[in-house]
């Protein structure tokens, strides 16, 4: 608020400005993290308010393979970032198929828990408050899991069809921002409900 | 008022479109499929706007329809039923299907061609993110005839537009008028999620070159703002109708008090969502203001930084306020305390802003056109609807004040007092640049007057039935209690209001076949969207448009004075 | 021209808003400026103080706001552009850190009466009201008295030297309500599956009004609530005369062998005193074969239908076989002064058109329709004008 006249340097350089690619994931992300944290506040809040039925304690048991196979997943797909900015296409096909395939591990593996709890256990959406959360609450997040999977997959045909190649490494990169989230989002969802919730 | 075009640039003649509108336009057919495929941001924009304003008039008339119930004490003009679908569905239209499309229209219209872009960020998600927020209008809309509803009159929504639970769990509304409201409302949420994430790309990779965070108007800022609010706050409404169809239909017991769900938690869940959504309505007619003052003042806008400070904070505190609305729900006092002083706390930033208007207008050269006309009515009946929210903070006046009539007064203070009629002066201001045509400027001052006299006879009357104990949503009241003469006053000020927006539509339609031409610059402005013709092309600008200040017209008018040699 | 008009209409718009005020004044009172226990007091002399604040502050800014539009407004004919002035960095700090000082004012005020009024501490001497909300009616028991009443609530009048608030808990068997008598105090919600607590400490007996404030269903508009402030010795004969419980009426008058027993189903009396018959025993039938339904119009007969119809499944009668909890504890039902939580008089015309069909009076009350016929409606309604 300088009532002083200034003096300009012209500058005659490049005008930077962020990437839109990496704005927009970023905004989506803040949304769906917004979303994710009042399923978390729901859960947390109704620990302990159950009027009957399985508590998390008695049938809850932790998902180590799962959440270490989609974890490294992470780091894998890292792998696959660095191989397309470096044009390594067989690589990038390679790390990027292990993502995949990590991520379907996941899902099979959270199956698997799902069909003990509902079977064995008895415990399902209408049981109790603790059902409903953890449905909901696990379910949003496989959910996810699955959009980012099914993105995945069709970027795999593309590669495999040979369309993708080095100058795509930026699309790339903002779909393994939204895995990263995703990836995120499980450390939370697994400290909430395998570690506090038990 | 025309000034100067801009000085003529060697080399752009070629590339300018010179083809007579007539010979562009095709054929009828051609010109609607034209409209529906349509990518570009600014028939979006006139697409979200149109749509809006046609819901103005369907919630307006569902409005005149409660306060003929109103009138009388005990009237029968409409059911319980009915009584209680209407003013369901007028709040819920009104805030999604008119304000949240209105907005975000002028947003898509205005933010790129101010930041001197050729479209928005993501053309194609901006085209979806408009259709999936007409199919929930209509979807919301289409309950009035489909379904049936636990009396058979229709499933439309009828729990009020905040649906408390348990009130909207099955076991209390058997019918299908909750999930129409919430089905609906996931769609349209969707919708602006995608708006959002469209506006925050643009205004952040997409400004001209020279054009500086700091150097950009203060609208782009604002509609940023609003975007992050709406990023943060509408998903939890989102989570919360997700919670609530879950429970409806899979069983769930979120908000099934016997299972020993909560019914505070919907009521929490949805104002972490229902306390930003007024900022995401407020905070677009803060960015009218904020164009239009200045340029009726002749004068820049006083203290662009504290400006934007102040905007940015508003967005933030906003979010942290939200169980103003549930003082009397039973929160601990440290709770009602906490809450108190946080609901105080964002009256600073909203007081600079005003303030800083009032320095704006201070040592100008007042222009009264309508847009200003409306904008001074604005800031009076902002500063009323401010302090009434001082009042509804102090959580003890709050447990008299709540769900009173005085709390409705309020807020239509801020939505038609402050926003409508900021959108009424938006519309003024321009409406020229996107149709090329002025606007009548004497049906205008009829509009502007007959809406200042409805507007205060109902809403200033409105706080005394609040503060003489009337609750709100009620579809009739009893004849002792002194209430109704002030609701028949009341009424007939909608009414006035009612003629006066169908004045506007008047205007709108007649002005477009015979309105004056506007030229590129009808008001002598200083931001980029008057540099183009008016209409203006396909692709915005010529040329990439290169800024080296906050305005860059006022340079290229004033050569003598730029504002470049001062920031 | 402009400024003339604006002026004018400005004084019109102050002329109607004080005539409001006037209209409103003489009227019986839901107004929360007149005040009749502690803590409407507390609440409206801060909201004195509150106003009187914004009111400056409203003067001022809108005193300023005029000011510019008159005083800069363009001249005829004046085409240059004013001074451009960007900003000012102390005027900004003044208007940040005087709206700040006015907030730390206004807020510690606010804490104080928040603080007092909702955790002031209880005298052993209060009265325990347990209130519970339905759709859409109020009901209320005491737990100190065993006394279990609906939609019209008694309270002692308290004073300073004879304190007896009274001190109500607040819980919903449904959806959210909200108690709200606007001179007595704030409002309080009801919520199902939480108890919320208030206080009350009328220091003038006489009638007050209020009604529901949390939208909760189709006739939420008509539950309605009256608080009477009782005389101690008023409050002491009313507690006395809810602690009776209403004689079972002597339903076997055409038979010989009835049961002395106030407290025993009638009907199993009934029963055993039917003589058999040939026919499987439908409702009418049973009646016909054993002529036990009575034809007269009299109490008797009313609580004859009442008992055998539905009605005990939502209704109690206390010292009845009437111990339904649905619907308002009807045992003194002619001791209120409305029916449906003050949707209408209580009086015999008003209640034979409720019994006939709720839904005339306030439609979309849970309370069916039970299509009988007229002279059983008589008969229910004067049964029930016994219940005092």
């Amino acid at each position: 608020m300088a009532t002083v006249p200034l003096q300009h340097s012209m500058t005659e350089g490049e005008w930077k400005q962020p990437s839109r690619g990496v704005v927009a994931m970023a905004s989506l992300i803040t949304a769906e993290s917004s979303i994710f944290t009042i399923f978390v506040v729901a859960y947390l809040y109704y620990l302990g308010h159950d009027v009957a039925g399985p508590t998390p304690h008695d049938v809850l048991e932790i998902p180590y393979f799962g959440t270490v196979c989609l974890l490294s997943s992470s780091g894998f797909i890292m792998l696959a970032e660095h191989a397309i900015e470096h044009a390594k296409m067989a690589a990038f096909r390679l790390w990027w198929g292990v993502t995949i395939l990590l991520g379907a591990i996941f899902l099979v593996d959270t199956g698997m828990e799902w069909q003990k709890l509902i079977v064995h256990d008895h415990l399902t959406i209408h049981t109790n408050l603790f059902g409903t959360c953890f449905y909901s609450l696990v379910g949003l997040h496989a959910s996810h899991v699955v959009v980012g999977l099914l993105m995945m997959l069709v970027t795999l045909v593309f590669a495999l069809t040979g369309h993708v190649r080095a100058e795509h490494a930026y699309r790339v990169k903002v779909l393994a921002l939204y895995w990263h989230f995703v990836d995120a989002v499980w450390v939370v969802v697994f400290t909430v409900v395998y570690v506090v919730g038990r | 008022m025309g000034t100067e075009s801009l000085p003529n640039i060697p080399g752009i003649e070629a590339g300018i479109d010179r083809t007579p509108a007539e010979k562009r336009a095709g054929t009828y057919l051609e010109r609607v499929h034209e409209w529906i495929v349509t990518v570009d941001h600014k028939k979006l924009g006139i697409l979200y706007i149109s749509y809006a304003l046609v819901f103005l008039l369907v919630a307006g008339a569902e409005a005149i329809m409660i306060r003929i119930q109103l009138f009388f004490p005990h009237n029968d003009f409409v059911s319980p039923y009915t009584f209680n679908r209407l003013f369901t569905m007028h709040g819920t239209t009104m805030v999604f299907l008119v304000g949240m499309p209105i907005l975000f229209g002028f947003g898509n219209y205005l933010v790129p061609l101010m930041i001197g872009a050729r479209d928005m960020a993501f053309p194609r998600l901006n085209a979806f993110s408009f259709w999936i927020s007409a199919f929930a209008g209509l979807l919301l809309y289409y309950s009035f005839i489909g379904g049936v509803g636990l009396s058979g009159t229709g499933s439309a929504p009828d729990v009020a537009w905040f649906a408390y639970a348990p009130l909207t769990e099955k076991a209390f509304s058997p019918g299908h008028t909750v999930d129409y409201w919430a089905v609906a409302l996931v769609a349209s949420g969707i919708g602006s999620i995608g708006t959002a994430i469209n506006i925050i790309a643009t205004v952040f990779c997409m400004r001209c070159k020279g054009m500086t965070l700091f150097r950009m108007p203060l609208l782009p800022w604002l509609y940023a703002t609003t975007s992050f609010l709406v990023l943060v706050a509408v998903s939890p409404l989102t989570a919360c109708q997700a919670m609530l169809l879950i429970d409806r239909y899979l069983g769930g017991h979120f908000f099934d008090t016997q299972a020993g769900g909560s019914a505070i938690l919907w009521a929490h869940f949805f104002w972490i969502f229902g306390h930003p959504e007024v900022y995401v309505l407020v905070l677009p007619a803060f960015a009218f203001a904020n164009e239009i003052i200045p340029v009726f003042s002749r004068k820049a806008i006083f203290g662009y930084p504290a400006m934007v400070a102040a905007s940015v904070g508003i967005g933030f505190i906003s979010l942290s306020v939200w169980a103003h609305h549930m003082f009397t729900i039973g929160m601990t006092s440290f709770g009602n305390a906490f809450f108190t002083l946080s609901t105080m706390l964002v009256s600073i930033p909203t007081g600079i802003k005003t303030f800083n208007w009032l320095a704006t207008i201070w040592g100008g050269k007042i222009r009264f056109a309508t847009p200003m006309l409306f904008s001074i009515a604005f800031l009076f009946q902002w500063v009323i609807a401010g302090l009434t929210g001082i009042m509804l903070s102090i959580s003890p006046w709050n447990w008299q004040l709540h769900n009173s009539y005085f709390v409705v007064a309020h807020f239509h203070y801020v939505l038609v007092g402050a926003i409508v009629f900021m959108i009424f002066a938006a519309i003024y201001y321009w409406y020229p640049k996107v149709t090329g045509r002025m606007l009548d400027e004497r049906l205008g001052k009829w509009h502007f007057w007959l809406m200042v006299v409805g507007f205060h006879m109902t809403f200033d009357v409105m706080h005394f039935p609040g503060l003489l104990g009337m609750p709100r949503q009620i579809y009739t009241y009893e004849s002792d209690r002194g209430w109704t003469l002030l609701n028949q006053i009341v009424s007939l000020g909608g009414f006035i209001q009612g003629i006066a927006v169908l004045i506007l539509v008047y205007n709108l339609v007649h002005s477009y076949f015979r309105g004056r031409d506007a030229g590129p610059d009808p008001w002598d402005a200083w931001t980029l969207e008057w540099s183009t013709s008016s209409p203006p092309p396909a692709y915005n600008f010529v040329v990439d448009p290169v800024v080296a200040s906050r305005r860059p017209l006022w340079d290229l008018k004033h050569p003598e004075d730029p504002d470049s040699a001062f920031e | 021209m402009k400024l003339r008009a604006i002026i004018d209409r400005g004084w019109i718009l102050l002329g109607m808003q004080l005539f409001c005020c006037a209209c409103a004044w003489g009227s019986p009172s839901t107004s929360m400026f007149q005040p009749r226990s502690t803590p409407a007091h507390e609440l409206k002399d801060l909201s004195v103080f509150v106003l009187i604040i914004c009111g400056l502050i409203f003067a001022g800014v809108s005193g300023l706001l005029v000011y510019a539009i008159v005083r800069f407004r363009a001249r005829k004919g004046d085409t240059t552009e004013p001074p451009q002035v960007f900003g000012s960095m102390q005027i900004e700090l003044s208007w940040t850190i005087i709206p700040i000082l006015i907030i730390v004012v206004l807020f510690l005020t606010t804490s104080r009466v928040l603080f007092d009024v909702q955790d002031a501490p209880k005298p052993p001497t209060a009265l325990d009201v347990i209130v519970v909300g339905h759709q859409f009616w109020w009901e209320f028991r005491y737990p100190q008295y065993n006394v279990v009443t609906a939609n019209e609530l008694h309270v002692p009048v308290s004073s300073k030297d004879a304190p007896r608030p009274t001190y109500m808990k607040l819980t919903s068997a449904d959806v959210i309500h909200s108690f709200w008598v606007p001179q007595l105090a704030g409002k309080t919600d009801l919520l199902p599956n939480r108890v919320n607590e208030m206080w009350i400490d009328p220091q003038d007996p006489g009638v007050y009004l209020g009604q529901c404030a949390q939208f909760c269903g189709t006739e939420h508009a008509k539950m309605l609530l009256r608080v009477y402030v009782d005389t101690p010795e008023q409050f002491k004969q009313w507690i006395a005369n809810q602690q009776r419980i209403q004689p079972e009426l002597n339903l076997q008058a055409a038979s010989a062998e009835s049961s002395p027993n106030p407290g025993n189903a009638g009907i199993v009396q009934a029963a055993m005193n039917r003589t058999p018959s040939n026919s499987p025993p439908t409702r009418s039938n049973v009646a016909e074969v054993s002529g036990l339904e009575p034809q007269e119009i009299s109490p008797r007969a009313g609580q004859y239908v009442f008992e055998h119809q539905a009605c005990i499944s939502c209704h109690t009668v206390a010292g009845t076989v009437a111990t339904g909890r649905y619907g308002p504890d009807l045992t003194h039902l002619m001791t209120r002064e409305t029916l449906a939580s003050g949707a209408a008089l209580n009086n015999q015309e008003q209640l034979l058109k409720w019994v006939g069909d709720p839904n005339q009076i306030k439609p979309g009350s849970l309370m069916p329709a039970m299509h009988l016929s007229d002279r059983q409606n008589q008969q229910i309604t004067a049964y029930l004008m016994t219940l005092k």
